[in-house]
């Protein structure tokens, strides 16, 4: 932890877990989504289901779909402001399982663009956050670097070709996980990188034979 | 390779080696650590300062948080502190009567979503802007040395997070609020004119009466015990400061009294860790409160 870690960060409270948290979820969100969602339905698990009116977890979770940053002073204004903006968004508890985070949430998003996403994540103490399923596939994003979620096919070489290709165009990776259901099917590798990784480079990278689909996901802390 | 855990001690003695006064020294090592420049370490803890005044000056105007739990206890107090009553009979003086104003102010502010400074945690954001405000109204301490002493208290927090924690979740409530007395103390310590062996002592002071607080929130909210607890700290910390800065040495160095609210905080049962399952979220009156408000939310 450094300096601003521990006086700081500005945050809109009561909760770094909560609130602060459930807005970097929000954020992360919307950046696998590829932008600020047209329809949201948010299922809140556990901790985030009991006390989600009282810390602000709704309006913080909707705040960071619409792309604001823990400290914007508008938080607690943000159910009124995204039926404004005509963002269509429902919340209701729910059960994720008994391996699920306390802090946990499943977002089904729709883009402006008919693009969907379903993602699972937790809020784990801090702010800190973790994204752990992307469309029904394992994952593990925390939003601290930006990351490319690469979905291919689980075969030799598969790997080489997407870290060849970006040290080609000079992106160095900071660090780099597989995860897959099962030998020979869908794997995504999620790759955190030191810079941002430009548009043209991910559509590029879709022409791969190997690869089904590619997300950019920039840092949200 | 490890490296060591980090040690107040050692970087008092750091600073003495290079011949450095205690803030440029620990101003340069963190400038370093976070490649800025130091006038931008400098720049972006006024903005700190900053938010915690106006987040006090929210929590003033008696603000209420979202469950209707908490709120208005900073003005009423405020108010009472004002009148002709408390004149006669008033027994929190100008210094400690402020501070805990200010605490109160803030945590509410933070219960009723404002804009905070977690510091070291939003559930503990009161402590540091209510010593430091105060000190700032009734010991004529300049603002910059005010943003000095909130550099001293970061580096303080960045010790104990390095050595034990600042999270209730691991560590209870003596890691939130007892680490941001610890912060606060050594701050108080620092702008008014204190050394490092000074500090050193407040911190450990500051742990020897926090010592074993438990994190116990009912319905697990921000708000009750949490605010009340900001505005007990700020007096932990600020009779550390008082009995440092009068001489009174600790016998336990703060390393090793963070070291035993590490291992205290261990201790503790996972109930009294921020899960509301007891303590304070356990009575009846608070399992009825929060009974009640769980069957608002779920319709």
């Amino acid at each position: 932890m450094n300096l601003f870690d521990i006086v700081g960060p500005v945050m809109i409270g009561p909760s770094s877990s909560h609130t602060a948290g459930a807005c970097r979820l929000g954020l992360l969100s919307a950046g696998i989504l590829g932008g600020c969602p047209r329809k949201a339905e948010i299922l809140l698990h556990g901790s985030f289901a009991h006390t989600y009116k009282g810390h602000g977890t709704d309006r913080a979770l909707l705040a960071g779909l619409m792309g604001w940053k823990p400290d914007d002073a508008r938080i607690p204004q943000a159910l009124e402001l995204a039926r404004e903006a005509g963002i269509e968004y429902s919340f209701k508890p729910g059960d994720l399982g008994t391996m699920a985070h306390p802090n946990s949430v499943l977002f089904n998003l729709i883009g402006e663009d008919g693009g969907t996403c379903r993602v699972i994540g937790a809020s784990i103490g801090g702010g800190q956050i973790k994204v752990t399923n992307i469309d029904g596939f394992p994952v593990e994003l925390t939003g601290v670097l930006p990351a490319l979620c690469v979905t291919h096919r689980d075969q030799p070489g598969a790997i080489a070709v997407v870290s060849t290709y970006l040290a080609h165009k000079q992106i160095n990776i900071a660090s780099m996980r597989v995860f897959r259901e099962g030998k020979g099917g869908i794997a995504t590798m999620v790759i955190e990188c030191d810079q941002a990784v430009p548009p043209e480079l991910v559509k590029h990278m879709e022409e791969f034979g190997v690869v089904h689909q590619v997300r950019f996901v920039d840092k949200v802390l | 390779m490890r490296r060591d855990k980090l040690a107040w001690a050692q970087l008092v003695s750091e600073a003495e080696a290079k011949g450095m006064a205690l803030f440029d020294y620990l101003l340069e090592r963190n400038a370093v650590q976070m490649e800025m420049d130091k006038d931008s370490v400098f720049r972006k803890m006024e903005d700190m300062l900053q938010v915690m005044e106006d987040a006090v000056a929210f929590g003033l105007t008696g603000v209420r948080s979202n469950s209707g739990l908490t709120g208005g206890s900073a003005k009423k107090l405020k108010d009472y502190t004002a009148s002709a009553e408390h004149k006669k009979q008033g027994l929190l003086g100008p210094v400690v009567g402020s501070a805990v104003i200010y605490a109160l102010a803030a945590a509410e502010a933070n219960a009723a979503m404002g804009r905070i400074v977690a510091a070291p945690t939003a559930g503990a954001s009161g402590i540091l802007p209510g010593v430091l405000m105060s000190l700032q109204e009734h010991c004529n301490v300049p603002r910059k040395k005010l943003v000095e002493g909130l550099v001293i208290a970061g580096v303080i927090g960045e010790v104990i997070a390095d050595r034990a924690s600042i999270a209730g979740a691991t560590g209870g409530c003596q890691a939130e609020c007892g680490s941001g007395a610890a912060m606060a103390a050594g701050a108080a310590v620092y702008v008014l004119g204190g050394n490092g062996r000074q500090i050193d002592d407040a911190i450990s002071i500051v742990f020897k009466n926090m010592l074993g607080l438990v994190c116990d929130p009912v319905a697990g909210l921000v708000e009750v015990p949490c605010i009340k607890r900001n505005a007990g700290s700020v007096v932990q910390s600020i009779l550390a400061a008082e009995m440092a800065l009068a001489g009174i040495g600790s016998f336990i160095p703060a390393d090793e009294a963070i070291d035993a609210m590490d291992k205290v905080g261990r201790a503790l049962p996972q109930g009294l860790r921020e899960t509301a399952e007891g303590g304070l979220a356990v009575t009846p009156t608070a399992k009825a409160w929060t009974e009640n408000y769980f069957k608002g939310i779920r319709g």
